[in-house]
């Protein structure tokens, strides 16, 4: 048995959340609660390598509230082979470290992790902490940014990993941790039976006991980081010339301008 | 309205919908202007398990109703009634054997386009449109085979089908019990095709001349009974037209939103067109006769769901839905104006690929007269 | 057990329900009597106690207090990142903020270099552009980046130094290295930090970042744990003025990388055929959103973009529907920028844009919207349709 983890998370659509400038207040009026994007990347991946590969076990895995079980169905949906819930009070007010300790006990609880993936960040923490924290608790070695899954045996991979200039590719020895970026691959739509598969499943519910999770190193008391405070961004003051009318106008301006600033 | 599908069927028409909007609609346009057969689109419908839809589950399908399909065809149709022909086509090629097919055919077959292949009927030829009677495809007796000579027109699916479903005349002294059906696989020597027609509309679908030479078929492919392929044919038709109906109600539905959305935010003289009296009872009118075709549709593929079926009622949801279409794809294109005109907005689209519902699977002339006949014979 | 989570005080609280909008994890809702509970999905963010105007809400909660001997941190450690055996422009960057809070705290300036044969010979710009002293890590298997290797490297340095504060690049290496190093030392890290500064009651270091895809701006800190880690977006600071003193210590740790070597190795470095400069480095960028996406639209963008000498990039709407390859992405979740002209075409200035792009020099903004947020970021706002606007600009050059 081959166990691929992956790592996801249900976020609040950040796309759609706006700022209330005069209330000073997030409105998240009728912002859905989604798969965070690029954890659905890493899933397809994972589920591609399945596809292949009659021995594989795909099993996802996600920290938070009950209601966070709704992505596990939606992956499930997808053809995930198991779902898990990491759910408990002790957990909350965790930061990346305390999130990557519980869901590193997690895995070693399920056992065995042969690959584990995870989208490269959250839209809603934005950190790409975890997934490197996941891989340091196990001992794993990991590939951060992976575009491509070059080639696979069950004790190494070559994989593609973005760069600043273009990519690297990387030699690595398995088990490890993957952090992919939507280049990797494009995500397949639930099918009727995952559907309907999903629908009749109910996620393994594990507490901090249950995993053998220290309750020092979770949650707010295994949070080395702190909130102190939150507030709106700067809005940057602009000069202000602001020019109205047809097109022809427009850009005369412009390359006035532009001539001007001494970039024509 | 709320008509009251099951939670199966919700879940069909959610995963149609949401393969046409993420999947066809990017690329509706492209694969109309240039003819693509959208065989990248087949493979998703696949991977959705939508065809597993109108297979019973003991031949790797998920037996689900007639609704859950049409709710399919419908969702999909909204994006592209085009592309949606690759997958009500194969419907239509895969009924008769649902329906009429021995233990071995369905073996063979279902569970073949339950993983996505795709299948055509075909009956139609040059001098047999809506008279079925002119069929002139011959299929002689050899041994235990039979020799098909012929030439089938305008058929759906054509060139890119895993098999075929066609009629051909095996007893000319018979009239309408001298002919029988046959699965033909593709790649079977002497199965040709000719050109790809260039549509008017649906030209996202395979539409081609079969031609047949000394075509050699098993007598283990004769689908039913020899003699029999005129009379399944009608039963099948009674059934299948429902997916015309449901295409009709896709195509029209999409006039409508998109004129109605843009009636919103054009303004002239000051003001969103929608709030002129004129425009509003033309989209009351749409909306009423789309409605009006849409509960026609589901409550008769209900009744056949739960082991009815009238052909009158069949008849008249594939006629009224279709007319409607065409009706409401023209009103929705007026009242885009200039806009609904060009290329670039789809409604000029949906007006072409509306005029084929009104025609195919039987004309709505023909349909006129099955409920006629129907009606004179019932009404004591 | 002391009760963790967030209460409220409903002497103070007048039901406004301010801070039921406020929560970013719709984890408030207000009960019978008009006061707030908490629902399960809060994760004691402390947005709500921010936004109530009465001080109606108190977060309470055990705080971790195991620290690691915070009493004797001392010094503020840069990380030099190094490509081909040469320390990239960020490396340099850091050494602004790091001289800035060396200075604020009192305490020295350290650079840390990893590399392969010969990467000492690096350290001197290191100490030219304000380094008191640079640690060197050098052997031949640590030529490539290697994130277990080296953050096994920095361990055991740190186990040995024990600096206060340790800070780097939020690049590809810095956001794969960061984590591993801070998770093995069990402290805290902040990424992407925009603005760093120290809290003068503490001396703790205020680490303020960008969250929920730059809807709101967060101040952390790590008060019981060294070394305070944070990483720091490319072209965010300012590269230090190099001086002339060459009075800095070059100090070298020894480490043996071969427990980690041989599970991972780089097998080539590729770097992808650009047309024109990567967008980081441009000084003009000719940007288009989804108000600028037709092919045609695109090309005029790109022409433009060519004539000024410049580089095209994109929103990520743009990306995300596949016409114009990620690495073109400005934004949150794609590159930072700081050009000396942004030209935003048919964008609208969504806050995850406006985030990777706000410190460009001069921004010009083209926008069929007049009320689109861009307009309130541009020094120039140019009312009307991009793909118009370009046209007649291109063809009246």
């Amino acid at each position: 048995m081959k166990n691929i983890f992956v790592c996801v998370k249900q976020v609040p659509d950040t796309t759609e959340v706006k700022w209330d400038t005069e209330k000073g207040t997030l409105k998240r009026e009728g912002v859905a609660s989604i798969l965070n994007p690029f954890d659905l990347y890493a899933l397809e991946e994972a589920l591609r390598i399945k596809d292949k590969d009659p021995e594989v076990r795909v099993i996802a895995l996600t920290m938070g509230p009950k209601q966070s079980q709704e992505i596990l169905k939606e992956c499930v949906s997808l053809g995930a082979d198991e779902g898990i819930l990491l759910s408990d009070a002790l957990f909350a007010g965790s930061d990346t470290l305390a999130t990557s300790y519980a869901l590193s006990r997690a895995i070693l609880h399920r056992g065995d992790p042969w690959i584990v993936f995870a989208g490269k960040q959250a839209i809603d923490g934005d950190t790409a902490q975890v997934g490197p924290g996941i891989a340091t608790w196990l001992g794993l070695p990991q590939a951060t940014y992976v575009r491509k899954v070059e080639s696979l045996e069950e004790g190494k991979a070559v994989v593609e990993r973005l760069t600043e200039e273009g990519y690297e590719r990387v030699e690595i020895s398995l088990p490890a941790l993957f952090t992919v970026v939507k280049e990797i691959n494009t995500p397949r739509l639930p099918s009727l039976r995952g559907k309907m598969k999903a629908k009749s499943f109910q996620p393994l519910l594990w507490s901090a006991q249950e995993v053998g999770a220290e309750e020092e190193r979770v949650g707010l008391r295994g949070s080395p980081t702190q909130v102190k405070r939150v507030f709106s961004p700067p809005q940057k003051e602009g000069e202000g010339e602001r020019v109205e009318g047809k097109p022809e106008v427009l850009a005369l301006r412009l390359s006035t301008l532009l001539k001007e600033w001494k970039v024509l | 309205m709320n008509y009251n599908f099951t939670e199966e069927e919700i879940m069909v028409r959610d995963t149609a919908r949401e393969i046409a909007r993420e999947k066809i609609l990017p690329v509706r346009q492209k694969y109309d202007e240039e003819g693509i057969f959208p065989e990248d689109i087949v493979k998703i419908m696949a991977e959705g398990d939508l065809f597993r839809v109108f297979i019973p589950q003991e031949y790797d399908g998920l037996g689900l109703s007639m609704t859950a399909m049409l709710l399919a065809v419908e969702e999909l149709s909204y994006a592209c009634a085009g592309i949606a022909l690759s997958y009500a086509g194969t419907s239509l090629g895969t009924v008769p054997i649902v329906m009429f097919g021995s233990e071995e055919q369905k073996r063979k077959y279902l569970p073949l386009v339950a993983g996505g292949g795709l299948a055509a009927f075909a009956l139609t030829e040059a001098e047999a449109g809506s008279d079925a009677g002119g069929v002139k495809t011959r299929a002689v007796k050899d041994g235990d085979s039979y020799i098909l000579n012929g030439t089938k027109q305008f058929i759906t699916n054509g060139g890119v089908a895993d098999f075929y479903v066609i009629i051909a005349i095996t007893d000319p002294t018979r009239g309408t019990r001298g002919a029988t059906a046959f699965i033909v696989d593709k790649g079977t020597p002497g199965l040709e095709f000719g050109k790809k027609e260039n549509k008017m509309g649906i030209r996202a679908s395979a539409t081609r001349e079969l031609v047949l030479r000394n075509l050699r078929v098993p007598a283990s492919q004769i689908l039913g009974r020899e003699g029999n392929g005129f009379l399944m044919t009608m039963k099948v038709f009674d059934k299948t037209r429902l997916g015309v109906a449901a295409q009709s109600l896709g195509i029209a539905q999409a006039a409508l939103d998109a004129a109605v959305l843009y009636a919103k935010e054009r303004e002239q003289f000051g003001k969103p067109i929608a709030t002129f009296q004129g425009l509003q009872f033309m989209m009351a009118d749409m909306a009423m006769k789309i409605e009006a075709g849409r509960a026609l549709t589901y409550a008769a593929a209900k009744d056949i769901d739960l082991g009815g079926g009238d052909p009158k009622i069949t008849a008249m949801a594939k006629a009224f839905t279709s007319d409607t279409a065409m009706a409401v794809t023209v009103d929705a294109l007026q009242i885009m104006g200039g806009y609904g005109y060009m290329k670039e907005y789809p409604l000029e689209k949906m007006m072409r690929d509306a005029k084929i519902t009104q025609i195919y699977e039987g004309t709505n002339q023909v349909m006129r007269s099955i409920i006629a006949s129907h009606l004179i014979k019932e009404t004591k | 057990m002391t009760m963790i989570g967030v209460f409220c005080i409903e002497d103070k609280c007048i039901r406004c329900g301010a801070c039921v909008s406020s929560c970013p994890f719709n984890a408030l809702e207000i009960n019978g009597e008009g006061f707030p509970v908490v629902l399960e999905g809060c994760t004691l963010c402390g947005t709500c106690v921010q936004a109530c105007n009465y001080d109606a809400l108190e977060m309470k909660g055990k705080k971790s207090e195991k620290g690691s001997g915070e009493g004797e941190s001392r010094g503020v450690y840069t990380f030099a990142e190094q490509k081909g055996g040469k320390v990239t422009r960020v490396a340099l960057e850091m050494l602004s903020p790091g001289r800035k809070l060396a200075d604020l705290s009192s305490t020295f300036l350290c650079a840390l270099l990893i590399g392969g044969e010969g990467i000492e010979k690096e350290a001197q710009k290191l100490i030219d552009h304000g380094a008191d002293k640079v640690w060197v890590v050098s052997h031949p298997s640590l030529e490539h980046f290697l994130d277990e290797a080296y953050a096994e490297a920095i361990r055991l340095l740190f186990l040995q130094e024990r600096p206060a504060i340790f800070l780097g690049g939020a690049t590809a290496q810095g956001r794969a290295l960061f984590p591993r190093v801070s998770t093995l030392l069990g402290t805290g890290l902040t990424a992407d930090c925009t603005e760093l500064g120290i809290e003068t009651e503490t001396g703790n270091l205020l680490q303020t970042r960008p969250a929920f895809g730059g809807n709101i701006m967060a101040t952390i800190l790590t008060p019981h744990h060294r070394p305070q880690m944070a990483t720091i977006r490319p072209r965010v600071m300012p590269l230090p003025q190099p001086r002339n003193e060459n009075n800095g210590e070059i100090l070298s740790f020894p480490f043996d990388p071969s427990l980690w070597c041989h599970k991972k190795r780089v097998l080539e470095s590729v770097e992808a055929q650009e047309e024109g400069i990567p967008l980081q480095d441009a000084e003009v960028i000719v940007s288009v959103g989804r108000g600028a996406s037709d092919p045609a639209c695109l090309e005029l963008a790109s022409r433009l973009a060519q004539k000024l000498g410049g580089a095209l990039g994109a929103s990520r709407a743009v990306v995300d529907s596949g016409l114009i390859p990620y690495r073109h992405q400005v934004g949150q979740t794609g590159i930072t920028v700081a050009p000396k002209l942004y030209i935003a075409c048919g964008i609208s200035g969504a806050l995850q844009h406006q985030v990777g792009m706000r410190s460009s020099d001069r921004i010009v903004a083209i926008n069929n919207d007049p009320h689109a947020p861009i307009f309130d970021l541009a020094d120039v706002s140019l009312v009307g349709d991009a793909k118009e606007v370009l046209e007649r600009l291109l063809q009246g050059l």
